[in-house]
């Protein structure tokens, strides 16, 4: 038995697994399936200061190993979730990251200064939804704005910040380096890539959106390039996502610099994924006579 | 248990109409939990998506659960191809079912194409006190009317083409017989322009109408928020979710 343990930003995982935020609500209805103190930590869907609706339907479509999403951050908004989610999640032994997203810089701080007076763990910041038309990626795609909304959100908080990039930019690794100048704790990388689908028999996007956020297994060697990218970059800790979908992409994703792995749409094909990979990810390490997950982090050899 | 999911024997497959299965799943668990109206998410292998197909029969005792698709595209082809004797994976029972009337005296079940199959469990709650009218594009796509016969209800058939039973939409039969009146209940599956002008024929007559929706779906459980559909609760718009929500919604909450 491996010590799967990790800690990122003076936070201790128990594990380095992690439900990337919207594809896990609240944690509710998979508590259904297994219980959530199995899990590393829950990254929440992501939430503003006021409901919103999102986009209209339909807005998830299979892709060649993956799949695309235009969701448009439908979430009740923060005060719902700090009052109605948030105690049910606190009474689980788990990391909690919550998820904030704006239309503006200060629309995130204010979100981010209400979950300064809770018990959640850490924020992380959404800069990178590709299904919004106001803030979202658009803050994620400029150096200056992502450095922007993060220094007034770290102007709302001493949590724990997470910032979450975009891989839709020309140089992730200047973003990161931005964001961590602008007092960002750790960055959390790739959101989903933005996609399209067209139904020839129709010539209608299959997206109601028209474009969405394409993840899943397609996207992994995506991901492991970018993580290696950042983590080579910026002096802060990389929490890797984007196409996991075993206990094996999670290690490579390790070896390639993060600190902890999120997983996302490797749920919707198997809603028990997050629990076996980290099974998978222990007996690696034991097969390979690895004590601690800790020391795979950023031991690739690269050429 | 609300739903669980793992890997369950097919006990029967059959062809039934041209691109339409049958199959018949051993998963004592999950009949047991069933609803009628309720669907399963299966995992389709080489897929990265489930693929949410409707519950068309509960069988408690045996511990089965039948369900009729229809290839669609390539996740469903891959279903297909299942046979007898191999495992299926499904996370299942899911969503809000329909609401059955107890003391109903006469309820009139609609489908339409394949939204067909989500009424059977409900024909045989209702046996004769149910019409069910379903509506195909021509004769050889006509599926499940002998089971609805074999459930005591009353048989109405309608084609597109004229090639069995009325020339005609579902919604012709429905308007003669909701306006002789006596209808407590009716539930409906099927394309979107017939739900919509089902729910617009029991508005006019005020009888309590359910329908069945679909749409492109992920999770399955409510945590993806995936599957919107535009509903009034309240008077207010709100997106519900087909597969928590739904995929029941009473007629008069949807937003066409």
């Amino acid at each position: 038995m491996a010590d799967l343990s990790v800690n990122v930003c003076g936070i201790d995982f128990k594990n380095p697994i992690i439900p990337a935020s919207g594809v896990f609500g609240y944690g509710r209805e998979y508590e259904e399936l297994f219980p959530l103190n199995k899990l590393g930590g829950i990254a929440t869907k992501g939430t503003t200061l006021h409901l919103r609706t999102g986009n209209l339907a339909p807005r998830i479509a299979e892709t060649p190993s993956g799949m695309l999403n235009s969701v448009g951050l439908q979430n009740p908004g923060i005060d719902h979730f700090i009052d109605t989610e948030l105690p049910n999640l606190l009474t689980k032994d788990l990391v909690i990251l919550a998820n904030i997203a704006g239309a503006t810089p200060e629309e995130c701080a204010e979100v981010a200064a209400k979950l300064d007076a809770t018990d959640v763990h850490m924020i992380e910041l959404n800069i990178s939804c590709p299904n919004v038309k106001q803030g979202g990626a658009a803050f994620g795609t400029s150096c200056d704005m992502a450095a922007e909304v993060t220094r007034k959100v770290r102007e709302a908080t001493k949590k724990p910040l997470v910032v979450k990039l975009s891989p839709n930019v020309t140089s992730i690794t200047d973003i990161a380096k931005s964001v961590e100048a602008a007092g960002a704790d750790a960055v959390s990388l790739i959101n989903t890539l933005l996609g399209m689908r067209i139904d020839i028999n129709t010539g209608r996007p299959i997206l109601r959106n028209n474009v969405g956020g394409m993840s899943g297994p397609a996207v992994f060697p995506i991901a492991v390039r970018m993580v290696w990218q950042v983590a080579n970059a910026v002096n802060i800790p990389v929490i890797g996502m984007g196409g996991v979908s075993s206990g094996r992409d999670a290690i490579e994703l390790m070896m390639a610099g993060a600190s902890a792995v999120q997983v996302g749409a490797a749920i919707f094909t198997d809603p028990y994924a997050p629990v076996k990979i980290i099974d998978e990810m222990n007996e690696f390490l034991d097969s390979k006579g690895i004590k601690s997950v800790k020391d795979i982090i950023g031991t690739v050899k690269p050429w | 248990m609300k739903y669980t999911q793992g890997s369950y024997i097919i006990t029967e497959k059959m062809a039934i109409a041209r691109n339409i299965y049958s199959f018949t799943i051993s998963c004592p668990e999950v009949a047991e939990a069933a609803v009628p109206g309720q669907f399963v998410h299966i995992r389709a292998k080489g897929f990265t998506l489930r693929r949410p197909i409707s519950i068309c029969g509960i069988d408690k005792e045996k511990g089965t659960l039948r369900i009729v698709f229809e290839i669609r595209g390539q996740g469903t082809e891959e279903i297909a191809k299942l046979n007898k004797g191999d495992l299926i994976d499904m996370l299942a029972p899911l969503g809000h079912g329909f609401t059955v009337k107890h003391g109903a005296e006469k309820v009139i079940l609609i489908g339409g194409g394949i939204g067909t199959p989500p009424m059977l469990p409900l024909a045989k709650i209702y046996g004769e006190k149910a019409a069910v009218i379903s509506g195909f594009r021509n004769s050889s796509a006509a599926i499940l009317q002998d089971d609805f016969k074999a459930a005591g209800a009353e048989v109405i058939l309608c084609t597109d083409d004229g090639s069995a039973g009325i020339h005609g939409f579902v919604t012709q039969p429905l308007k003669e017989l909701a306006e002789k009146g006596g209808i407590s209940a009716v539930y409906a599956c099927g394309p979107m322009p017939m739900l919509k002008g089902v729910a617009a024929i029991c508005k006019e007559n005020g009888i309590f109408c359910e329908i069945s929706l679909e749409e492109r779906m992920a999770c399955g459980i409510g945590a993806c928020l995936g599957c919107a559909c535009r509903t009034k609760r309240n008077d207010e718009e709100y997106f519900a979710h087909v597969c928590k929500d739904g995929p029941v919604f009473n007629a008069e909450e949807v937003l066409w």
